[in-house]
């Protein structure tokens, strides 16, 4: 039990902290390899609580793809970064402000929360994980099952990002020759061969 | 002992370490973005905890819908961002004006 005490203060200090130097470093490449540490000490807590499905998806989906893809825009990108980073300082009072008081108010709200007596019963949908299967397993018997709509809706969410990304980002340009494969195919050997018949010892 | 309450703390700051970023970097939109990202994180951790504390599985199925979400929301961003580099050769939020009246 202690060494389980002292791997989550270890992680949760190592996420807040590379959450803090998300926002606050210098170079945006810097920020998205903070971003990814932040990813990996989170599916690690997560391990700990024992969502492992999570944890490997978090691990998949945001360090695999969601990083990798922030990290292409900032690299692609020519920005002049320190432009940027110009009157950091008069928002800084402002977001500490608003930060504080929005920490305090989830202090205050889960430092003195209860459940009312008849709450358990109101939850509509109670799925204990059975003791008998691992998580990855339970999850994926009531994903199929009772919300393979809800799973269908995000296949399709993604189906819809992904066709916007590519409408959004292609571009026709004009100056650039393409290969234009209906007139290949039409291409009709009678209009491109022409056959002459050359007399010996004279050239054409 | 690790209960539900330390879980929801780390979330809490992430949370805030989020908003805060939002405020921070006003200008950088790549930055915003990031910080939402840690926000959708932070909520992921709530659900996962409630879930795991409550001993409802329901929390972590939602999980998957927010990564699904998060991961189409930045997929869309960034496209924005990349045709609004192009067109306008900056990314400074405050530029972002051309649909103004």
């Amino acid at each position: 039990m202690v060494i389980v005490t002292f791997i989550f203060y270890l992680f949760a200090s190592i996420a807040i902290a590379s959450a803090l130097m998300v926002i606050l470093a210098r170079n945006p490449v810097h920020s998205v390899l903070w971003l990814i540490l932040t990813f990996f000490t989170a599916s690690a807590l997560f391990v700990l609580m024992g969502a492992e499905l999570i944890a490997m998806l978090l691990m998949i989906v945001y360090v695999g793809a969601v990083a990798v893809l922030f990290l292409f825009v900032v690299m692609m990108l020519d920005v002049d970064f320190a432009q940027l980073r110009y009157g950091m300082a008069q928002y800084f009072p402002l977001g500490l402000l608003i930060g504080t008081i929005i920490l305090v108010e989830l202090g205050l709200a889960f430092g003195d929360w209860i459940y009312a007596d008849n709450a358990p019963a109101l939850r509509a949908a109670v799925m204990p994980a059975p003791q008998d299967v691992e998580n990855t397993a339970a999850i994926g018997r009531i994903l199929y099952t009772d919300y393979v709509y809800m799973f269908q809706a995000a296949g399709l969410i993604l189906f819809v990002a992904m066709v916007g990304a590519i409408v959004l980002t292609m571009r026709h340009r004009k100056d650039v020759k393409r290969q234009n494969i209906l007139s290949q195919i039409y291409r009709d050997p009678a209009k491109s061969v022409e056959l002459k018949d050359i007399k010996p010892g004279q050239g054409l | 002992m690790i209960g539900i309450e330390q879980y929801l703390t780390v979330a809490a700051f992430l949370f805030v370490i989020g908003i805060f970023g939002i405020f921070l970097n006003r200008k950088n939109v790549i930055v915003i973005m990031m910080s939402i990202e840690l926000m959708l994180l932070a909520v992921n951790i709530n659900f996962v905890a409630f879930s795991v504390h409550l001993g409802d599985l329901v929390g972590q199925v939602f999980t998957l819908f927010i990564l699904t979400v998060a991961a189409a929301e930045a997929a869309i961003g960034l496209a924005i961002l990349v045709v609004f580099y192009r067109n306008r050769g900056a990314i400074d939020v405050e530029d972002v004006n051309a649909m103004k009246g």
